[in-house]
C-alpha cells in the first residue's frame, strides 16, 4: 500500500494548521474520511434520500437497497455469518449498552460475576458497573501484567461458573496491547458465559473474523474506520440476539401493536426502533469498500511498523515514557507516553503548535491512568494516510517541546 | 500561533514555584474540582474572617495553565474580602472570554490573557476560579459583587 497515494484521497489534508501541513495522529480517537466516503453520503442525499422500510415508490426502495446493503458489507467485513446479526447503533459505547441493558440485565443475578480487566474504556466498563449495581451482580477485575497485557492463567482463574459475562476490549485505546480475545472466548463459553467484545481499536485496524474469534457480541464505530460519526455496529450471535430485550420502542421495529401490548420484528430490526441513521449506515458500508479494496492486513502491518518506529524514535529521547508493550513487542497502531515534567496538555499544545494532533487527557480509561500512577497522558495512533515522514514530524516537535518547556521553566 | 503568547515567563515562574501551595488546618473551607474531560484537579483551602479572605492554600496537579493560574489567582485574592474576589472572578473570566480587561484589577494575571485565543485551553485555567467561586459561596460571607 502506498500512504501518498491514499492521502490524496483525504481532503483534509489540504488544511494548513498554524502555518504547517496536518500530522494527524488522533486517529485512535477519530479518523478522517476519504473522499469515496463523502461522495457517496452526497449522492445519497442527493438522489436517493428516503426513508427505509416503509414506503413503497422509488426512492423508498432506493433507500433500503442502500441501507441493507451496507449491513451485508458489514456482515462480509466481519464475516458474520448472516447480515441479521449486524445492528445499526450510534457508535460503539451505545452497542454495548444495549447489550448491558437489554441481555445481560435479564440473566444476572445477586452473586453472578461479570469478568473484565481495569484497562476498559469507560464505554465497557461503565454500563457494567449499572448492570451490576441493577442486578446485585459483582465485577472481577483480571489483574494487568507490567507492560498491561492479561495472561490467560488469570483469565482462567477469574472466570468461574457464577461469571456470567466477560466483557474485554481487542485492543485497548490507551496501551495499544492486543488481547487474547479468542483464546478468552473459549474459557467463557467452557463456564457459560458470554464475551463481549470491544473492538473500537481493533475492527479499524485488522482483520477482524467473528466466527474465528467465536464472540458472542462485538461492537465498534464507524467514524474510527473513515465513516461518519453517528454510526455504529453491535454483532451478536443469533439465538443471543433472539434473546435480547429492544433498548428503545417505537416506529419501525414492531411488529403487531395492540393498546396494551406489541410484540417486536425480529433481530436485526427490532433493535432499530425509529427512522434509522441510513446515511450514516450507507457512509460506513462505502468506508469498508475503502479499506477492503486496500486490505486489512496490510493497514494492520503498516500501522503497527510506524507504532514500532515511533516507540524506537521516543526511547532515543530523555525523559519520555512509553506505556504498554516494550520496544519490539507486538502492540497496535499507537503509543501513549509522557514527557518527564511538562504536563501532556501542554505537550499537545506545543505539538499542536507544529501542525501534529495528538490526543492528551485520561482516554476515558481513569482506572487504568491510576493504575499506571498517572493523571493524564499524551498518545500518537496511526492509520493508512500516516506516513514514516509524519513520525518525523511528530518527534521533531516532541523534542521542540522538550526544549521548550526545559528552557522555559529551567 | 505564537507559543510565547500562551506560555509567558510569569507563567512558567508560578508553574515551576507555586505560591500559596499546601493546605491549612480543617477548620478552613476546603473545595475539591477536577476537570473530567482531562483529569486536572485542585483542593482549594480558604480561611474567612469577617468576609475577608484571611489565607488561602492550595494542592492539585495539572497542566502548567491550571496550576500558573491557581498560583496567582491565590495571590490576588489573599487579604480582598469575597466581594472584591469575586468581582476579580468575573474580570478574570471576561478575559477569558475575549472581553476588554481592566488590567489594573488584573494585575499579573494579564499574563493569562494570551490563554483566551487557545479555547481547548480555557477550561484549565478558570479551573481554580471555579473553585474559588464555590468556597465564597460556601463561606457565607456576603459574596454580593459591588
Amino acid at each position: 500500500m502506498n500512504p501518498l497515494a491514499i492521502r490524496d484521497d483525504f481532503p483534509i489534508f489540504q488544511e494548513k494548521i498554524n502555518g504547517h501541513p496536518l500530522v494527524y495522529l488522533d486517529n485512535a480517537a477519530t479518523s478522517q474520511k476519504p473522499r469515496q466516503v463523502l461522495d457517496v453520503l452526497r449522492k445519497y442525499y442527493e438522489s436517493e434520500n428516503s426513508n427505509v422500510h416503509r414506503g413503497v415508490h422509488t426512492l423508498g426502495t432506493r433507500a433500503t437497497e442502500a441501507y441493507e446493503g451496507a449491513r451485508e458489507k458489514v456482515a462480509r467485513f466481519i464475516n458474520a455469518p448472516s447480515p441479521y446479526q449486524v445492528v445499526f447503533t450510534r457508535g460503539t459505547t451505545e452497542s454495548i449498552n444495549m447489550v448491558a441493558h437489554g441481555y445481560a440485565r435479564a440473566h444476572l443475578q445477586p452473586g453472578d460475576e461479570i469478568v473484565l480487566p481495569p484497562s476498559e474504556h469507560h464505554s465497557n466498563l461503565i454500563p457494567w458497573q449499572q448492570a451490576a449495581r441493577a442486578t446485585g451482580a459483582t465485577l472481577r477485575y483480571l489483574p494487568l501484567q507490567e507492560d498491561g497485557s492479561i495472561r490467560l492463567d488469570d483469565v482462567e482463574a477469574a472466570v468461574t461458573d457464577r461469571t456470567k459475562v466477560v466483557a474485554i476490549a481487542h485492543v485497548s485505546n490507551v496501551l495499544g496491547t492486543v488481547n487474547p480475545v479468542r483464546e478468552m472466548a473459549a474459557i467463557a463459553h467452557r463456564h457459560g458465559a458470554v464475551i463481549v467484545v470491544d473492538g473500537a481499536q481493533s475492527v479499524p485496524h485488522m482483520p477482524t473474523d467473528v466466527q474465528d474469534l467465536d464472540c458472542d457480541f462485538l461492537a465498534f464505530s464507524g467514524h474510527k474506520m473513515l465513516g461518519p460519526t453517528g454510526i455504529g455496529v453491535l454483532y451478536g450471535k443469533p439465538s443471543l440476539l433472539a434473546e435480547m430485550e429492544p433498548t428503545y420502542f417505537g416506529g419501525e421495529m414492531i411488529d403487531i401493536v395492540e393498546l396494551h401490548e406489541s410484540t417486536w420484528k425480529e433481530a436485526p430490526w427490532k433493535f432499530e426502533g425509529g427512522t434509522p441513521i441510513i446515511a450514516g449506515a450507507i457512509g460506513l458500508g462505502a468506508a469498508i469498500e475503502y479499506l477492503s479494496n486496500i486490505g486489512m492486513e496490510e493497514i494492520a502491518k503498516h500501522d503497527a511498523h510506524l507504532a514500532d518506529l515511533t516507540v524506537q524514535r521516543l526511547a532515543e529521547i530523555e525523559g519520555v515514557t512509553v506505556y504498554g508493550p516494550g520496544p519490539g513487542k507486538p502492540r497496535a497502531g499507537l503509543v501513549t507516553f509522557n514527557l518527564d515534567g511538562v504536563h501532556p496538555h501542554d505537550v499537545a499544545t506545543v505539538l499542536d503548535a507544529a501542525g501534529v494532533a495528538v490526543r492528551a487527557g485520561h482516554h476515558c480509561a481513569q482506572p487504568l491512568m491510576r493504575i499506571l500512577n498517572v493523571g493524564a497522558t499524551a498518545r500518537a495512533s496511526f492509520y493508512l494516510y500516516n506516513t514514516e515522514d509524519d513520525v518525523d514530524a511528530f518527534v521533531a516537535a516532541l523534542k521542540q517541546a522538550k526544549e521548550f518547556f526545559g528552557h522555559a521553566i529551567g | 500561533m505564537q507559543l510565547d503568547d500562551l506560555y509567558r515567563q510569569v507563567i512558567m515562574d508560578h508553574y515551576q514555584h507555586p505560591r500559596n501551595q499546601g493546605q491549612l488546618a480543617d477548620d478552613a473551607i476546603a473545595v475539591d474540582l477536577r476537570n473530567p474531560s482531562c483529569g486536572d484537579e485542585i483542593r482549594l483551602q480558604m480561611l474567612v474572617e469577617d468576609g475577608v479572605v484571611k489565607d488561602v492554600r492550595f494542592r492539585g496537579s495539572g497542566c502548567s495553565i491550571s496550576m500558573a493560574s491557581a498560583s496567582m489567582m491565590t495571590d490576588a485574592i489573599k487579604g480582598k474580602t469575597i466581594s472584591e474576589a469575586l468581582h476579580l472572578a468575573q474580570t478574570f473570566s471576561g478575559m477569558m472570554k475575549g472581553e476588554p480587561a481592566d488590567l489594573d484589577e488584573l494585575g499579573e494575571l494579564e499574563s493569562l490573557q494570551g490563554v483566551s485565543k487557545f479555547p481547548a485551553r480555557i477550561k484549565c485555567a478558570t479551573l481554580a476560579w471555579q473553585a474559588l467561586e464555590r468556597a465564597a459561596e460556601a463561606s457565607g460571607a456576603d459574596g454580593e459583587v459591588k
